[in-house]
């Protein structure tokens, strides 16, 4: 049941990914729509500012931030703390993504582990990793290791869901034709299991980047002496409101380059996969 | 052909039982026949005969429960054509076709002449870099059976590779398979709904009977070879069908 519970949830998740990508729309086209949004977007927050009268330390404008992301650049406070979160973030999602990996392998190979398991994956996935961010601040303490343990966690579970649920999505007659062709396991790792359980596998690491982000700044939040999460409690402590904002918005654009960096990825591997595009 | 020599492969007693949570299949019940080389066999029965489950013990795939399979040469290349085409789809046409050899460690130049061999054999120029995406299902079993073909098996077992087809161009495969088979000189097994295709290409038609399947008629065809189109309208041809019919007919009946 368990089996059915997982990979039914996931390829939920997978197939409404796909149709985010799948816009038919020149490119052209939708950057004029993105200029003109975030144009619009930021027009309005300025107005916002403006009618409202509220002072900077309650909501800063555009202005006054775009100043403030200038001025924590030139001291190099800003790219320091980015650095920072960006090494927790990519360390998290290299160990928990290698874990997640290798024991969605295994799992996806012995039903029996899977069984022996399960209750326990079915527990973590239920778990927010915010909840327990506190207790590894406390173990681990205020310094990176605590945070890249979070991250790990958090990426963890998605890797792990799309391994195992790639590798059950392997076709039985591709098998079994590397079986009439006596193929080694390792030959039917490389050449068969890897590539078609990528494309799925991908999905994971995408949910995963972005997840690892999260995580990261929750765990700087809860406790941290450098990152991003960091920036944000010495905004809020000394009513840098406008650094705050700062600091938001450089983990938004961090989020999203990853999760463009996975997609660069996905499409250089898995070009032969266009057609799933086009169906959706 | 009538020389008879060693057979290619010989099946005694097979019965094939599965087992699982949802109970017990009889699938194949006592099965004895046997094929002789170069020989073009085909295999006919009504859904659930237990067609598909005979191919997967030849090659290797299923134990038998009861009984054995006996091959003349000791580890004979077995090429399988599935139902569905069955193809990588993140592989080229042409390294699809490879893949067989690539696993067996052939240098890459001898298996890109291969490869190049077979393409035009199955007719597939111009399509060597498609994906399989790009391709009409006849297209992807000609591809299908150009790699089943690669390593040169001994044996080529096919489990209704024409099924997805629309007629005219399931019998144009059909002469494309005969001409491979003629140039290639190989055992052939092939399953088919289609009792027409069963005559036209065969030496000898298999008929199974409903679960559990057991061989109901073990039918020679000799009609002669090559054969062409026309043979289809021939007396001998149609005694032949009907023979086939009347027995597939008279088996499902008794089954109710
Ligand atoms: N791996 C399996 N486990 C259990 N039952 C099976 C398995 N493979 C086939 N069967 C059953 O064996 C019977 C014969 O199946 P199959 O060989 O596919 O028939 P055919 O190809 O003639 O339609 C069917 O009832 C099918 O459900
Ligand atoms: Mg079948």
């Amino acid at each position: 049941m368990p089996r059915q519970f997982l990979s039914g949830h996931f390829l939920m998740k997978m197939k409404s990914m796909q149709a985010d990508t799948a816009q038919k729309t020149s490119p052209f086209t939708r950057l004029a729509y993105l200029l003109i949004s975030l144009t619009a977007g930021v027009l309005l927050w300025h107005l916002l500012t403006i009618v409202l009268g509220l002072p900077a330390f309650i909501l800063p404008g555009p202005g006054q931030v775009w100043r403030r992301f200038l001025q924590s650049l030139a001291d190099g406070q800003l790219q320091r703390h980015t650095l920072v979160t960006l090494g927790e973030v990519l360390a998290g999602l290299f160990i928990g993504g290698f874990a997640a990996t290798c024991l969605g392998y295994l799992l996806a190979k012995s039903a029996t582990l899977e069984k022996l398991l399960s209750p326990y994956l079915v527990a973590s996935q239920s778990l927010p990793v915010v909840a327990i961010a506190p207790l590894l601040v406390i173990w681990f303490g205020p310094g990176i290791l605590s945070k890249i343990i979070v991250c790990s966690l958090t990426v963890f579970f998605p890797i792990l869901i799309n391994t195992v649920v790639g590798l059950r999505e392997v076709p039985q007659d591709l098998r079994d034709l590397m079986r009439t062709l006596k193929a080694s396991p390792l030959q039917t790792f490389r050449k068969l299991e890897v590539p078609a359980a990528l494309p799925i596998y991908m999905g994971g690491m995408r949910v995963g980047a972005t997840l690892a982000v999260i995580g990261a700044v929750v765990g700087e939040l809860v406790g941290a002496d450098r990152g991003l999460g960091f920036l944000i409690n010495v905004g809020r402590g000394q009513y840098d409101t406008a650094l705050v904002f700062v600091a938001v918005f450089t983990l938004i654009l961090q989020a999203m380059a990853l999760y463009g960096l996975v997609l660069l990825i996905e499409r250089q591997f898995l070009s032969w996969q266009s057609w799933r595009q086009e169906a959706g | 052909m009538p020389s008879s020599p060693k057979p290619a492969l010989q099946v005694e007693n097979l019965g094939v039982i599965f087992r699982d949570a949802s109970g017990v299949v009889h699938a194949l019940h006592d099965l004895t026949f046997s094929i002789p080389p170069n020989g073009f066999i085909s295999l006919i029965g009504p859904s659930g005969s237990g067609k598909s489950t005979l191919l997967r013990v030849l090659a290797g795939l299923v134990p038998p429960t009861e009984g054995e399979v006996r091959y003349h040469t000791d580890e004979p290349k077995i090429g399988m054509v599935f139902q569905s085409a069955n193809l990588m789809p993140w592989r080229r046409v042409i390294d699809n076709i490879s893949l067989p050899l690539e696993l067996k460690g052939v240098p890459r130049q001898e298996i890109s002449e291969r490869a190049q061999d077979l393409i035009h054999l199955v007719g597939l120029e111009g399509f060597e870099r498609a994906y399989p995406r790009d391709l009409s299902g006849g297209m992807a079993q000609r591809v299908a059976i150009a790699r089943a073909l690669i390593q040169d098996p001994d044996i080529l077992l096919l489990d209704e590779p024409f099924g997805a087809l629309d007629a005219l161009t399931r019998e144009r495969m059909g002469d494309e398979l005969l001409n491979i088979w003629h140039a290639r000189q190989k055992t052939v097994l092939m399953v088919t709904h289609s009792i027409g295709e069963a005559v036209y290409l065969s030496d000898q038609v298999l008929a199974l009977s409903t679960r559990p399947g057991t061989i109901i008629l073990d039918l020679p065809v000799e009609l002669p070879r090559p054969r062409q189109p026309e043979m289809r309208y021939a007396e001998a041809f149609s005694e032949l069908t009907h023979t086939l019919r009347d027995t597939l007919q008279e088996d499902h009946g008794l089954a109710g």
